[in-house]
């Protein structure tokens, strides 16, 4: 992106107009949709406008880590689908997808979401394992924000199989047992260019953006992970104005759930 | 074996479709003659022109042609040029001797006329079987685009958000005020004030949607009098 | 051993419901969905593009690649750790030669055009979905193609023929399943494997139960693709 094409995304921003006709801090529309993997015992739909994200659960037994041995472990994995942007490339995460699967875990695992200690079967033995998958479908901009919703509606989607004698995972049943989920983290990206902040970036407006804020809040409206990203550094003031702006934003995010 | 349209002109027909039996049809752009039937090849809509049946393609990436004029963007310097993505699967060399109408001496700093990433509006000289692509940018009309917008939409719809001999274009550049280039490959450079771009962009997809449906100067109308919404 | 009532209730001779959805990925140059039963593949096309590595290249014609992926939460069972192994490296071969006799990638020298194979959720039978989403997606992309491709598979359970297995059949322990890639305007095969046993009597009738079955989801298709240029009319 050359200076002059971000001096002119910046101009539209400084008259409160996105390229989409959107203000800065609306989000494009927000639908998900909840079961739509039957193979998973928890998955998600997740649209923001054109960019759209799938989260599955499976739910697998094994033993817990020796110095952890009354909990169950978790694990997030993102799929950055090179079905979903012409400039994915098919084989193992890189950088990017790496970061995204990073930051969703952290704020899931940070603000204790889930009771990994009733995750546990058998103390020492046997514990449930939580893993999720986050694939992007159809990258439209901002998949970190619709990665951590969809995470997070697969999770209050999904349902225990059901226990084998010998302590297996049997897919063949689903109980009605949900997760022991404690609290309900989302994801705001807040992003800066020049001294404009706005949220929910457009494929466009990501390519020019010089420093991005993801933010974890929590519905008690506390902040459960932080990630800074891009190049250009952020102030002190900067980064408290992002996080009201993210606390802000969270709430209306949270109203698709 | 009956001689017999199997569809109507405008319909939409998928590949491996029979348009038409008997040997009295032949087979024009987009279709093939499979014993005695014109079949379908490509997903388009259905032309019927006396005897021959041609189809319209509807979608599809840019396919390049001389004379065209194709919005670029500079992704290398080169020795004595620069190459040019124009969204399609091969890439354009613009030489130093077609781009500006000043000359350049050999070793001068290529990049203070086009550096990378800079957009251009560019015609098509020469295109080879093995779509080695030329293109000029001094010429009129032709020039570096600097500053705006760049949009991308169906190569194929182009010629309807041009319109006749640019009616449509110019349309919407009246009511919105906007700089607006159409390049022949699908991108759209659109420069003007942030409210005006919204609705000229959403006045430009809608018709990139509607190309092959009737009535469609009229909707657009009806939308740039309600300022882009339909 | 006589199979008198298939799992799910279906006829010998029935598909499980199909429905298919084209341009489902707008980023994409071309895609679509196709369902049977409770199997979903998603297909997008990026191309034809710039193909690297340089020693790939045909300099007379396009070529094809296919890749075929399931997500890790889709399979029956356990997670499906991602970054595929043999099978799927197979099978994105035999996609590829499925798929290729149907394409015209002649004015695309140098170039390649991707297929990008998804699946969220599996119940037997993801090569034959993920072909038949592939196809819509190639024709959604505006390409050359002199057919599409519909791909089914047919099989036996114990003493039976039948079409479009699921996995308590697939996996049933007496039987086999044969997937197909068939043209539905000249019923030319171009996808043929099998597994299991059966005798030649009974897969001569498998592959006729097939081929007739080729056309109900070219039918499927054909609505599908136009449906995505029919839809904005209201």
């Amino acid at each position: 992106m050359n200076s002059e094409r971000k001096a002119h995304l910046l101009a539209a921003l400084k008259k409160n107009c996105r390229y989409d006709g959107r203000k800065p801090f609306d989000y494009r529309e927000i639908t998900v949709e909840y079961g739509i993997s039957r193979s998973a015992e928890g998955s998600a739909r997740v649209k923001i406008g054109e960019t759209e994200v799938i989260a599955g659960i499976k739910l697998e037994t094994a033993t817990p880590y020796p110095d952890r041995p009354n909990e169950g472990n978790l694990m997030v994995n993102a799929e950055l689908l090179p079905m979903s942007n012409p400039e994915f490339e098919p084989g193992p995460p890189g950088d990017q997808a790496t970061e995204l699967a990073r930051v969703v875990d952290r704020s899931i695992r940070e603000s204790k979401s889930i009771d990994v200690k009733k995750l546990c079967i058998s103390p020492g033995e046997n514990a449930w394992g939580v893993m999720i998958d986050v694939c992007s479908i159809n990258d439209a901009g901002n998949l970190f924000d619709a990665a951590a919703l969809a995470a997070l509606a697969a999770l209050k989607d999904a349902k225990f199989p059901g226990l084998t004698k010998e302590g297996k995972a049997n897919y063949e049943e689903r109980t009605k047992n949900k997760l022991p989920l404690k609290r309900e983290p989302l994801e705001v990206t807040v992003l800066k260019v020049g001294d404009q902040f706005f949220v929910d970036p457009l494929s466009d407006e990501e390519k020019v953006v010089e420093a991005r804020l993801t933010v974890g809040v929590t519905e008690k409206d506390t902040v459960c992970a932080l990630q800074k990203g891009g190049q250009s550094p952020l102030t002190l003031k900067d980064v408290d104005e992002m996080i009201k702006i993210a606390q802000k934003a969270a709430q209306k995010l949270r109203k698709a759930l | 074996m009956k001689e017999e349209l199997k569809v109507n002109d405008k319909d939409i027909v998928v590949p491996g479709e029979t348009i038409a039996t008997g040997m009295s049809f032949l087979p024009g752009p987009g279709t093939y003659r499979y014993e005695s039937n014109i079949v379908a090849q490509k997903l388009g809509m259905v032309s019927v022109d006396g005897k021959v049946i041609k189809l319209i393609t509807l979608s599809g990436k840019y396919d390049p042609k001389v004379k065209d004029r194709v919005i670029g963007r500079v992704v290398d310097v080169l020795m004595t040029g620069w190459r040019f993505d124009i969204n399609c699967p091969y890439s354009a060399v613009l030489n130093m001797k077609d781009a500006v109408s000043e000359f350049i001496p050999r070793g001068a700093d290529l990049t203070q006329y086009f550096n990378i990433s800079d957009y251009a509006i560019g015609m098509i000289t020469n295109v080879t079987s093995q779509k080695l692509v030329d293109i000029a940018t001094k010429g009129p009309g032709l020039r570096k685009l600097r500053g705006g917008r760049i949009i991308s939409v169906s190569p194929k719809k182009v010629p309807r958000i041009i319109g006749k001999e640019g009616s449509m274009v110019t349309l919407i550049k009246e009511k919105t005020g906007c700089d607006i280039v159409v390049g022949q490959n699908g991108l759209v450079w659109i420069s003007g004030e942030p409210h005006q771009e919204v609705v000229a962009v959403n006045t430009i997809k809608t018709i990139e949607q509607q190309a092959h449906l009737s009535g469609l100067t009229e909707r657009v109308s009806e939308m740039l009098a309600n300022g882009g919404s339909q | 051993m006589t199979y008198t009532k298939r799992f799910d209730g279906r006829k010998f001779d029935e598909t499980r419901p199909m429905i298919a959805k084209v341009g489902i990925i707008p980023r994409a140059d071309g895609s679509a969905m196709f369902q049977a039963g409770d199997t979903i593949a998603y297909a997008a096309v990026y191309g034809p593009r710039d193909l690297h590595p340089k020693f790939m290249q045909n300099p007379s014609t396009g070529i094809l690649r296919v890749h075929y992926n399931m997500m890790p939460f889709s399979g029956h069972g356990d997670r499906v750790r991602p970054g595929g192994g043999r099978r799927s490296k197979e099978i994105c071969m035999v996609m590829q030669n499925a798929l290729t006799p149907v394409l015209d990638l002649k004015d695309y020298p140098n170039a390649v055009v991707d297929v990008f194979i998804e699946f969220p959720q599996t119940d037997a039978g993801t090569r034959c979905a993920g072909l038949n989403a592939a196809s819509m997606a190639l024709a959604d992309a505006g390409l050359t193609m002199k057919d599409l491709v519909c791909a089914i598979a047919a099989g036996r359970v114990e003493d039976k023929v039948v079409i479009d297995l699921n996995y308590l059949e697939d996996s049933h322990e007496d039987g086999c399943d044969i997937p197909m890639a068939i043209l539905p305007s000249t019923g030319e095969v171009t996808l043929l494997q099998m597994d299991g046993e059966i005798s030649a009597e009974m897969l001569s009738d498998a592959l006729k139960l097939a081929n007739n079955t080729a056309k109900q989801i070219y039918d499927v298709q054909k609505v599908a693709l136009k449906e995505k240029f029919t839809q904005v009319k209201k």
